[in-house]
Order: C-alpha cells, then sequence, then structure tokens
C-alpha cells in the first residue's frame, strides 16, 4: 500500500516565519514537501474561517505561525492570533474538529533551523494520525443532512 | 476571462536542479485563464524581464505570476518590470518555488509538482488581484539616531551634513560609547581619544544635531517617513542651563567610593559626576541610587557649593515628543561579563580582568594614567597571559559565532604592554588569529615577530591562585597537545562582544527583527546590511553583529546616505496592501454595524468614525472608515470583523480562500 502522503497548508506571516522559512531555504536545510505556504501580512490576519476552508478543501493538517511574542511587526497581532486559538480550540474541540491537526507555532526570521524542525514534526505527527477524512462526514452530517454523510 | 502569464525561472541551477520548469511552465500554461506561459534562465536579469514585459505587450497580458525567489527578495523588481509595461504593478505576483520549494526538498517528482502547485495557487490568486494605486505619504526630513557611540555619531554627522536634521539619543550621560574607553586603536595605534573626541565635539555644536543624552527611547509608532516616537530624558537633577560645567560639585561630592562604570570598575566615581573628563556634554548628573541626599535625605552639598546654583534635586523625568522620518540604531555592543567563566577565575582574583579594563589601565587618562599596574597590589605585572576567545566560539558556553574583534585587540594588547613594560612576558592563549582587514596581519606580526610576544595555540582550561602568583593551565596543540603552566602575575580575559543589555526591548519598541543572540537583523545579509526589515528603520555599528571601527564607521556612513536617499523625497509611496470598510448604495451603507471592534485591535489607529446624515443632517448610520495613510495592512480587523465588512486589498477574504481552494484541489 501506498504510504500516506498528507495535505498541510501552513498559513505563516510575512515578517517572521515567511522569512524564516526563505532563511531554511537559504541553509539549505531539508524537510518535507508536504507543507505548502499561504502568506499572510500577520498571525493576527488568520481567522478560523481560514482554517475551516483548508480543512473542507482537504487539508489533512495545518500549521499556523508568526512571530514570537512581543516581536509582532504590528505590535500586537501575534497576541490576538494567540489569544483567538485559545478561545477558538475549546470551540472546535466541543464541535468535534480534531485540534491535535492544528499546530500553533512561533518561528522567528531567524529560526531557519525551527521551521523545518516545525514541518517535519508536523508531518509526522499527521503521518500517525491519519487522513482527515471524518471531517466532511462530521461537517456534512452536523450541518447539513445525514444523507451527505453516508455518501462520503 | 482572465488572460495570465507565468513566468518560471531556472534561477541559474538553483531551482532547476530539483525541480523541471520546463514541465512546470508547460502544466500550468494548461491552466484556465492562462494565456501565456515560459520558462527562462534568469527572469530577474535584463533579458529576462524583457522577456516579461514584452510578453505582458504582445499577448495583453491582465495578470502576471512569476515562480521564482522569494517575493521577500523581487516582488519590487517584477511589479516595477510589470508597471514599466503598462500592467499595474499589484497585478504582479510572485510564486516562491526556490526558498520554499527546490532549496529544500530532494529532485523527485514530488518537489516539482509543488513546484506547479505553488504557481497555481498564485494563478488563482492574481485573477482575483484588484489594480491599485500606491499610497503617497509626506517625509518628515528628520532623522532619530538611538545611540551616542562611534557608529551613531559617524551616522549623525553625515546625515546632519546633508542638511537635515538629527536627533541623537544617548542612554549614558555622555556620548562616546566604548571607543572613549579604548587607549590605542589598532592597526595604527591611533589614541581613541584624539580621534573620537573631536567628533563628539562636532555632534554637540552641529546646528543640525539636537543630542539629548541620558536618555532612552520609549514609544516607537508608525511608520517610514513619519515615525512618532517618546523620549525619556532622565532627570539629571541639573538645570544645564545654568550649569557651566566646572566640576566643583564633582570634587565635594562627600559619596566618593562609587564603582566608576567608565574604568569598568578600576576607579571611584562620586555621586554627582561627569563619567570621563572629555565628555560631551560636560556637565555633571547625579546617580540617584548612590547620592546621600537621595538615600538619606540630607546632604544637599553640591547645591550649597554650586556657584550657579544649577542643582535641581526635584526635577522630574521629562518625556519628549518627536516627529522623524527615519531611524538609525547604533546601540553598540556589550562585553560579556567575564564571571561568566567560573574556571578563570574572574571576580575571584583581582588580577584577572576583561579586555576592556585593559584598555582603561593602558589608557593615559585611565586610573593608573597609563601605567599597567596588577589592581590588586598596585605592582607592574612582569608576566601576562592574554586569553583570546574568552566566550566566543565556543558553543558550551552558547555563544558559537567569532566575536572579530578580540584577535586584533588581544595583539594591541601584547604590543601596547610590551611597549610600557620593557623588560616583560606577554602570553597568548589563540585558536586561530583572524586578522583579516587592511594592515591587520601586519599588525599581528609585528607582535610577535618585534615585540616578541609568545603566541600559544590551546586553550586555558582553568586559572588558579598560589603564592601570589596566577597559574594558567592549558595545553600546546601546536606541541601534540602538550600542558603547558605558566606563572603569571596578570591575566587578560578577551571576552566576547555580545549584544547589549537591552537590545531585545528596543527592538522590539522599535519593531525590527532580532537573530538568537539579539543582535538586530538586517535585512539581506549581503544586499542589506544596513538595512531592517522595517522600513525607514537602519542599522549602523556593532549592535548588528560584533564589528570593529572602521567596520562600524562604514555601516554608520552606509545607514546616513540610505536616510539621505529617503529625504530626498519630499513624498513616499507605499504600497496600498491596506485595509477597506466596504460600501454599499443606501439604504445598507455598508455591511459595517459600527461596532468598532476593529478600532479596538488597530495598532496603528487608522480606524476613524464616519457619521451616515440625511438630508436634515441627522445622524443616521456610523461606520468605520481606514486612513488609508495610517494603516499598515496587517489585517488583524479583517479576521475579527463580525460582518466580514471590512477587508484588506491583496490578502482579502476571497484572495486566501482561493488560494487554499486551489492549493488544495488540483
Amino acid at each position: 500500500m501506498q504510504e500516506f502522503e498528507p495535505k498541510i497548508v501552513a498559513f505563516v506571516c510575512n515578517w517572521c516565519t515567511y522569512a524564516g522559512a526563505d532563511l531554511t531555504g537559504t541553509s539549505r536545510i531539508k524537510y518535507s514537501a508536504n507543507v505548502k505556504i499561504i502568506r499572510f501580512p500577520c498571525t493576527g490576519r488568520i481567522d478560523f474561517m481560514i482554517l475551516m476552508k483548508a480543512f473542507e478543501n482537504g487539508a489533512d493538517g495545518i500549521i499556523v505561525s508568526g512571530c514570537h511574542p512581543n516581536d509582532c511587526h504590528y505590535s500586537t497581532g501575534n497576541f490576538h492570533a494567540r489569544r483567538r486559538w485559545i478561545v477558538f480550540r475549546n470551540l472546535l474541540n466541543f464541535t468535534g474538529i480534531d485540534t491535535e491537526r492544528i499546530q500553533f507555532s512561533w518561528v522567528s526570521a531567524a529560526e531557519g533551523f525551527k521551521w523545518a524542525d516545525v514541518v517535519n514534526n508536523t508531518v509526522k505527527k499527521i503521518k500517525e494520525i491519519g487522513p482527515y477524512e471524518n471531517y466532511k462526514k462530521i461537517a456534512v452530517s452536523t450541518l447539513f443532512n445525514e444523507e451527505g454523510a453516508s455518501n462520503e | 476571462m482572465s488572460r495570465i502569464g507565468v513566468f518560471v525561472c531556472h534561477c541559474g541551477e538553483n531551482i532547476s536542479a530539483t525541480v523541471n520548469c520546463e514541465k512546470v511552465a508547460k502544466i500550468t500554461g494548461e491552466l484556465k485563464g492562462v494565456e501565456f506561459s515560459t520558462d527562462y534562465k534568469y527572469m530577474c536579469s535584463d533579458p529576462g524581464q524583457t522577456l516579461l514585459k514584452e510578453a505582458i505587450k504582445e499577448h495583453k497580458l491582465d495578470g502576471v505570476v512569476v515562480a521564482a525567489c522569494s517575493p521577500r527578495m523581487h516582488e519590487p523588481t517584477f511589479r516595477k518590470a510589470c508597471a514599466e509595461a503598462g500592467l499595474n504593478p499589484f497585478l504582479c505576483e510572485m510564486s516562491n518555488i526556490r526558498e520554499h520549494c527546490s532549496w529544500v526538498h530532494p529532485k523527485d517528482d514530488l518537489t516539482t509538482e509543488k513546484a506547479q502547485d505553488l504557481v497555481r495557487v498564485m494563478v488563482e490568486k492574481v485573477k482575483k488581484n484588484k489594480a491599485l494605486n500606491s499610497i503617497k505619504v509626506p517625509v518628515t526630513k528628520t532623522a532619530l539616531v538611538i545611540g551616542g557611540g562611534i557608529a551613531g555619531i559617524q551616522a549623525a554627522l553625515d546625515i546632519a551634513n546633508c542638511g537635515h536634521k538629527v536627533i541623537m539619543v544617548e542612554k549614558q550621560p555622555s556620548i562616546g560609547g566604548h571607543m572613549s574607553q579604548l587607549s590605542e586603536t589598532f592597526p595604527t595605534l591611533d589614541c581613541s581619544q584624539c580621534i573620537l573626541t573631536p567628533r563628539m565635539v562636532e555632534v554637540a555644536q552641529h546646528p543640525n544635531i539636537t543630542l539629548h543624552t541620558y536618555s532612552e527611547v520609549e514609544v516607537v509608532d508608525g511608520f517610514i517617513g513619519n515615525f512618532k516616537v517618546k523620549i525619556r530624558k532622565k532627570s539629571k537633577s541639573l538645570d544645564e542651563h545654568l550649569c557651566t560645567g566646572c566640576g566643583l560639585c564633582t570634587t565635594k561630592c562627600p559619596q566618593k567610593k562609587i564603582p566608576n562604570e567608565f574604568e569598568r570598575g578600576l576607579g571611584f566615581r562620586p555621586a554627582i559626576y561627569v563619567p570621563f573628563p572629555q565628555a560631551v556634554p560636560n556637565k555633571p548628573v547625579i546617580d540617584r541610587e548612590n547620592c546621600t541626599y537621595y538615600i538619606k535625605g540630607k546632604c544637599k552639598v553640591c547645591e550649597i557649593v554650586c556657584p550657579t546654583k544649577a542643582i535641581r534635586f526635584d526635577q522630574e523625568d521629562e518625556i519628549v515628543e518627536v516627529a522623524v522620518g527615519a531611524i538609525v540604531l547604533a546601540t553598540g555592543f556589550d562585553v560579556l561579563q567575564p564571571d561568566f567563566f567560573p574556571e578563570y577565575g574572574y571576580g575571584k582574583y583581582k588580577d584577572v580582568i576583561d579586555g576592556l579594563q585593559f584598555e582603561r589601565l593602558a589608557s593615559a587618562s585611565g586610573p593608573t594614567q597609563g601605567q599597567i599596574r596588577r589592581p590588586s597590589d598596585g605592582k607592574e605585572p612582569k608576566k601576562i597571559v592574554f586569553v583570546a576567545c574568552a566566550g566566543s566560539r565556543d558553543p558550551a558556553k552558547g555563544i558559537e559565532y567569532c566575536s572579530k574583534i578580540c584577535c586584533m585587540y588581544t595583539a594591541k594588547h601584547a604590543m601596547l604592554y610590551k611597549h610600557k613594560v620593557h623588560d616583560g612576558t606577554p602570553y597568548v592563549f589563540y585558536m586561530d588569529i583572524r586578522a583579516g582587514g587592511k594592515m591587520y596581519e601586519e599588525f599581528v606580526r609585528r607582535t610577535i615577530v618585534e615585540d616578541g610576544t609568545h603566541y600559544v595555540r590551546g586553550r586555558v582550561s582553568t586559572i588558579y591562585e598560589k603564592n601570589g602568583k596566577l597559574i594558567v593551565r592549558g595545553a600546546d596543540t601546536l606541541m601534540g597537545g602538550i600542558p603547558i603552566e605558566i606563572e603569571a602575575d596578570m591575566v587578560v580575559l578577551a571576552t566576547a562582544g555580545v549584544a547589549n543589555k537591552g537590545a531585545e526591548e528596543l527592538a522590539q519598541t522599535v519593531h525590527v527583527s532580532y537573530d538568537s543572540y539579539k543582535f538586530f537583523a538586517e535585512a539581506h545579509p549581503k544586499l542589506k546590511p544596513v538595512e531592517t526589515n522595517t522600513a525607514g528603520i537602519f542599522l549602523a555599528g556593532a549592535c548588528q553583529a560584533p564589528k570593529d571601527i572602521p567596520e562600524s564607521v562604514a555601516a554608520a556612513s552606509g545607514a546616513a546616505v540610505k536616510v539621505a536617499a529617503l529625504f530626498s523625497n519630499d513624498e513616499l509611496t507605499r504600497d496600498p496592501l491596506v485595509a477597506l470598510v466596504n460600501r454599499q448604495p443606501a439604504p445598507v451603507f455598508s455591511t459595517c454595524v459600527g461596532c468598532f471592534l476593529c478600532q479596538s485591535v488597530c495598532p496603528y489607529q487608522a480606524i476613524e468614525r464616519e457619521e451616515i446624515k440625511n438630508r436634515n443632517g441627522e445622524v443616521i448610520k456610523t461606520l468605520a472608515r481606514v486612513n488609508e495613510g495610517l494603516c499598515q495592512g496587517c489585517g488583524t480587523c479583517v479576521a475579527l470583523c463580525r460582518t466580514k465588512a471590512i477587508d484588506i486589498h491583496g490578502y482579502s477574504n476571497q484572495q486566501v480562500y482561493t488560494e487554499i481552494m486551489a492549493l488544495l484541489n488540483d
């Protein structure tokens, strides 16, 4: 059987983690190709509809990463992101979304090695958990109709 | 129907070595809405850009995706090329298939597929892009220089000599920095004070420079061209206009036993003091922590003796608010506290000192008037050991980098020692001698050959005291690692240069990034060494990494030229990637419900209230409105908006959702 290759989307801020991932490249540190980056100005921009959209479109895992606390280019965006995550994590757990699949991390522009570690560890973890087939069942069955779930 | 052009760059072999660029161009060329696709060896080169421009015109492209390096590298390049071909620059996007793909993955099909995915994402995104016009903002032609060492002084003078106003902020009571503490400088043995103090005076007297000493930057708001800065002028307990700098108070102060910071603790100073005789400004400050009046509530000797009645015990800190267009960080470095090395006995043995203390001993204005004397008993040391790389290049101690200046100053110390103690024997323990620089290697040779310094290649393992001598134990690795023991009278540790205390806090205050050692990070290690990632903020000197004086001065002049170039414009153009609140026809006006959550999270106070009035002038709805000049485009308001009434150009909800869908559905 072919090995499961998870689809993982990384939502990162432009100033720290995107630059950190650039440094990973400049330093030629290898990491898994499963993770693809979408750039945001700041983690403060990343609302949870964006994460839901990723799961809805078949993501098996998500990384959200930005500047370390206090280091935000816009002063406070990452604090909003952190607070939102703390609040939203409970809601997600309550609704049955697997929060194990969301990796929240801080990677600075100088942490090329850390970015590779975050990616590789997340890929490893998602490979262990397996594909996120349950998402559509939950979403469809609870939000729309029972038939939708059985058709999956 | 879109007409998008895809341009895949090989970047020489940087991309094509692991990614099949032809295939990426071919496959993405078949995407819906893609009119033209090609690959080219160097897209950023002149012929590459010409190819892009001609394709835009020939195929009437209404969107461009360049798959190449990081947009942080070349987005401005390609946007400019698009603009030159008549395409709105904000209809150009980049796919990062180098840093995020070819450099981090092996050569296989997966890597090429990932590149295709990344290009497809941008093709879909660019379809949703809007033509935008750059925002013009005015420039305040005043620069702020933080730090008054040699780098700050050079930057301030260069900017001021270009005809622009400069505000200099220095934490200490005097400008001058570490350079004012040095005795003589390598490789010419120029007296440090002699070359520095005229420049310090020039700063103080320059009509374009306003100097704030004993001051710190507390708050920095705003953006390039338009920073607002709050400076805390710490109370000097002195009316500077009345003080003539006669110095009578400093001689009469009864509190005289405070370790002198300028002398690195080798001498004492009173509670009201001028840090050193050539200080600029040459007026005293009261150190309130050690002043008898502030501790016990009585004394006031300085007030009694002051001929101009300039002492002000009740003076409070003053907050000065200034508007500046650019900021130069020149906060310098610190030397590693040598108690970092318990094995070397610093602090335990008085005659184990650090390099900066040796500078003070060797300085004509120092505590011994330039005589090399042991701090313990004042005797002349006949055998002296210099330990290079004390902390530097030592992963076990957490400092992996080379501090760069120590090899040279250790050679200088050994030479100065021989010049002052003719019958003395200097030893230097070193790992490697790094003497890259004009006349540097020759200087080290002179120390070894002409002055007879014994260079021993090896590290010192321990230093301990025995019969009044310091026993230095190490190994000579050029002699097969044989153990060496030297009975020294004095030991000088060439301690590592480290980031300044408070560097992290300052970086967070001014919003620049810093590396794992807390040195400020440059925008690009090779091509943007004096810029930071924050537009309008520049770096000068050793706050970026350990640097010697010529390098610091060169960096400072570099930063000054960047500031002068910025100030040569009356207006700046900024990317219009800002937030906006939607507008709809009456009676809805907008989906904004006027909750103003956005206002509460905006770090730039860019959200304003707009009142919609009916024909009778009555307010019928209050909406949020974004001030484009203030908005920096972080998008925090967008994530928070309950009715999705606020969105952001370049990262709009529609664009982001499109990107996600394109990425996950191939």
